[in-house]
């Protein structure tokens, strides 16, 4: 096994180079990340489009979903920025530098995770912790120092329940190589659904992303012990703090059935 | 250093039946497969394509699990130890590029040490002597997609040699090159074969490398290895048969001449098969001449085709009575 | 006329080929879909409606929608900008078909498999869960059918258009996102334009966009009839008329280029 410095050695190589390339020119690159975040916001404008016609979604004021659209945005850009380039799986897959990859002294996944690297999606980030902080403003929330603890928690928990959903549904490519986009609906529809309160979708809806893909741990769960809110669903109130749990949970899952997949795709022949 | 005993591996293929309906078929690529490669080795591993060659370095190099059989590299178990046995071989695809596509040469080489962990002074040299060897010094700071082919593949040859490792996979490292560029990495092989003992395993459909280079030849068809021993030997045995291309100045009746037949005529070109112990080439173009004005001639040796379809021909080795 | 159909033939058989991709895409569409019904119909848990629509309009809108994405295919497509990249487009130059013209044929081969195998399934499944709103006359659905062709027309000439910038820009993909993203909003695709807040849904029509998604899903809930639904037609027509010929004038400039320039 390589040790954690020297993977982040490697890492930082890898994708030094390629940062390099994209800054190399600052205004454009500068622009490029502005244009981003701005796409990123079209995403945040329908929820204000919305809040245009009613006050209330599920209970929840647009202050309320604009906090669970900045939790499920910081999160899952931030997933993006570091594991997105996994969906080039199908595509090396396909040309045989899977092959490459299995022939290095270096992990599969870290490879495939490493093979790209798009900064100006750090635009996304920030664009959602912009949503995020505005969004607090504009809360009446009772600062504990637990509370505190939990909005620093979600923010990494978060990202890693999408980065384990991400990487369980990439290996999708493994069997059907041509039909990774099924990840898309958990992956992007993913951080859609986390946006907005769980309790407004239908009933096998809310059950799946409690107890299959946990999405509902993403925001919807530790905001409302943030925002002290009342849970709609009446659900147990120590799944509001389980998100650490479930974060290590789907990060452990991703990775094994990762190793399922290559170990099959070893097998198989690919 | 390379051992293999009873290697198979099947695949299960899905055909396509009409428009919805799909048809299982189970492919056998490799079918039992034995053969050991001592340390120190420069070993040609020849064959038709489907034969299963790459199947069977794909086992090797821990890439593919083996249906069944033993398989050791290195000591090392290929598809269990996959990560351990990577530090100490090195392999050359001839159509893929291990090299990262943006980066110039030296970053990628750079890259190289820090993941297989080579201590610095030991790349250093290393870089040195390949650098030399391989004359990179013009594109070193080349980004590799701007590189030619030649080019790539000697940075693809001193990316797979820079950790020392113990054995070299070449899978068609020749392919598409120009002849300078051939000669270059087929010197290269002879080189780091008999200077640094490496174990060489070249998989390779040109025979033209085999005879330069390999003192040992296994030959692969349809799963199975059906000749394992030396070139001269195989050509004793089976490469009897060479072909006189004849260009006549005008077209004519076959030539008639002892000890060959003529084999198929195509206007004034004629195709005369031999054996080399019958008749040797001179003679035979003195006796043709003698019977036919000549425009031009040329002389086909048995490719390795010719002497694959021989050998399941006349079944098991026989020498000649 | 053979030859049109041949095109049309070929469009339709490169999408056709992945049946594989087209599944997961129907997955992806239907999911989404359901998202977005969910989320309006959260919306109208509060409302009557909102203009002319109901809760069932707003949900039929949400599965129109889905259906319609990859038929219309107003963003992610880069065909002609990568043919002028790699340089094939000068061999295209010497065919004796219209070079807009094949391409749309093409897309219109690929809009009937969309149509059929992307559009149809995901709106099927929102039909059986939910309460849709169906055109209650054989007029509507008619109608509607010519819309979508339209719709069709003019996406293509817009997707057309700036694939063309791959004439000047080496980066024609950033242009392409930030174009596509906002052809996206402007469409209705995401929230329908009649949620759109005054002022913005006047520019939301003044822009070819609505034309492209909004304009056929209008005519398929019936608030649009009689005038108004010439009235959207004609638009339709005359935009993608517009698109059109603005494509064959940028695309003479850009190959005027390319023939000075040298490829």
């Amino acid at each position: 096994m390589v040790e954690a410095p020297t993977i982040l050695r490697i890492y930082a190589r890898l994708i030094g180079a390629r940062i390099r390339s994209q800054v190399q020119y600052r205004l454009s690159f500068a622009l490029n990340m502005i244009g981003t975040a701005l796409i990123s916001f079209l995403d945040f404008a329908a929820i204000l489009v919305i809040f245009e016609q009613v006050d209330a979604l599920g209970e929840w004021s647009v202050a309320e979903v604009a906090f669970l659209y900045g939790i499920s945005s910081v999160t899952f850009a931030a997933t993006d920025l570091a594991i997105g380039h996994i969906d080039l799986l199908p595509e090396m897959i396909r040309k045989g530098d899977f092959d490459l990859v299995l022939v290095r002294p270096l992990g599969s996944l870290f490879q495939v995770v490493a093979s790209d690297f798009t900064l100006r999606r750090l635009g996304r980030v920030g664009q959602g912790l912009v949503i995020l902080v505005v969004a607090l403003t504009q809360l009446e929330i009772e600062w504990t120092a637990g509370r505190v603890g939990m909005l620093a928690v979600t923010v990494v928990a978060g990202s890693a329940i999408f980065a384990g959903v991400w990487i369980a549904f990439s290996t999708i490519a493994f069997w059907l190589v041509d039909s990774l986009e099924v990840a898309n609906a958990f992956t992007y529809g993913g951080n859609f659904l986390a946006s907005y309160p769980v309790n407004i979708f239908g009933a096998w809806l809310r059950r799946l992303v409690l107890f299959v893909v946990p999405l509902a741990f993403v925001a919807y769960l530790p905001s409302l012990y943030i925002l002290d809110k009342k849970d709609e669903l009446g659900l147990p109130r120590a799944l509001q703090f389980a998100s650490p749990l479930v974060a290590v949970a789907t990060a452990l899952a991703g990775g094994l059935l990762w190793r399922v997949a290559v170990r099959r795709y070893r097998s198989a022949g690919g | 250093m390379i051992e293999l005993e009873g290697v198979e591996k099947t695949f299960t293929v899905w055909r396509k039946r009409g428009r919805l309906r799909r048809e299982r078929q189970v492919v056998e690529a490799v079918a039992g497969v034995s053969f050991t490669i001592e340390a120190g080795a420069l070993v040609g591993y020849v064959g038709p394509n489907g034969a299963g060659k790459s199947t069977t370095v794909k086992m090797l190099t821990g890439i593919l699990v083996p249906s069944a059989g033993r398989i050791s590299v290195a000591g090392l178990e290929p598809s269990r130890q996959r990560i351990d046995l990577a530090r100490r071989i090195g392999v050359v695809f001839g159509q893929r590029i291990q090299l990262w596509w943006d980066l110039p040469l030296r970053e990628s080489f750079e890259l190289l040490r820090h993941i297989y962990r080579v201590p610095l002074e030991r790349h250093r040299t290393n870089l040195t002597t390949f650098i030399d060897l391989l004359e990179l010094g013009p594109f070193l700071q080349t980004p590799v997609r701007q590189l030619s082919l030649g080019q790539r593949m000697r940075g693809e040859l001193t990316a797979a040699m820079l950790h020392d490792p113990e054995i070299l996979f070449l899978d068609e490292p020749t392919i598409g090159l120009d002849v300078v560029a051939k000669a270059r990495v087929r010197e290269f092989m002879s080189t780091i074969n008999r200077e640094r003992g490496v174990t060489v395993l070249l998989t390779t459909h040109d025979l033209a490398d085999i005879e330069r280079l390999c003192s040992r030849l296994l030959i692969l068809d349809h799963g199975r290895v059906i000749y394992d021993g030396g070139l001269e030997e195989l050509k004793d045995l089976y490469g009897h048969e060479r072909t006189l291309i004849v260009d006549l100045e005008e077209p004519g009746p076959p030539i008639e001449v002892d000890g060959a037949r003529v084999a198929r005529v195509d206007g004034p070109r004629q195709w005369l098969k031999f054996r080399r112990e019958d008749v040797s080439a001179a003679e035979l173009t003195a006796a043709v001449a003698a019977k036919a004005r000549l425009i031009d001639l040329a002389i086909e040796e048995p490719d390795i085709e010719d002497i694959v379809r021989r050998i399941y021909t006349e079944g098991t080795p026989q020498s000649k009575p | 006329m053979r030859l049109w159909l041949a095109l049309a033939r070929r469009g339709y058989q490169r999408y056709a080929a992945y049946p594989g991709a087209t599944v997961a895409g129907v997955f992806t569409n239907t999911f989404f879909g359901f998202l977005q019904a969910y989320i309006l119909l959260a919306v109208f848990r509060q409302r009557e409606s909102i203009g002319s629509y109901d809760a069932s309009d707003a949900v039929t809108y949400v599965w129109l929608a889905q259906g319609m994405l990859m038929t219309i295919y107003i963003w992610g497509w880069y065909d002609v900008a990568l043919r002028v990249r790699s340089g094939d487009i000068a061999t295209d130059l010497y065919r004796p078909v219209d070079f807009q013209l094949l391409w749309l044929t093409q897309d219109l081969g690929r809009a009937a498999y969309h149509g059929l195998f992307r559009g149809v399934p995901p709106f099927l499944v929102g039909a059986l869960v939910f309460d849709l709103r169906l055109p209650s006359d054989a007029v509507l659905w008619l109608a509607f059918a010519v819309s979508v062709v339209l719709a069709v027309c003019a996406s293509f000439a817009y997707r057309f258009l700036f694939n063309l910038a791959s004439f000047w820009l080496l980066d024609y993909r950033g242009v392409g996102v930030l174009a596509m993203v906002a052809s996206t909003f402007f469409s209705g695709m995401i929230i329908p334009i009649a949620f759109f807040p005054g002022w913005l849904e006047t520019l939301a029509w003044a822009l070819p966009f609505a034309a492209m998604v909004q304009a056929p899903i209008e005519i398929f809930l019936g608030h649009a009839r009689g005038l108004e639904l010439a009235g959207l037609l004609t638009l339709q027509l005359g935009w993608a008329s517009l698109l059109l010929l603005a494509g064959r004038a940028v695309f003479a400039a850009g190959t005027r280029r390319l023939v000075v320039q040298g490829g």
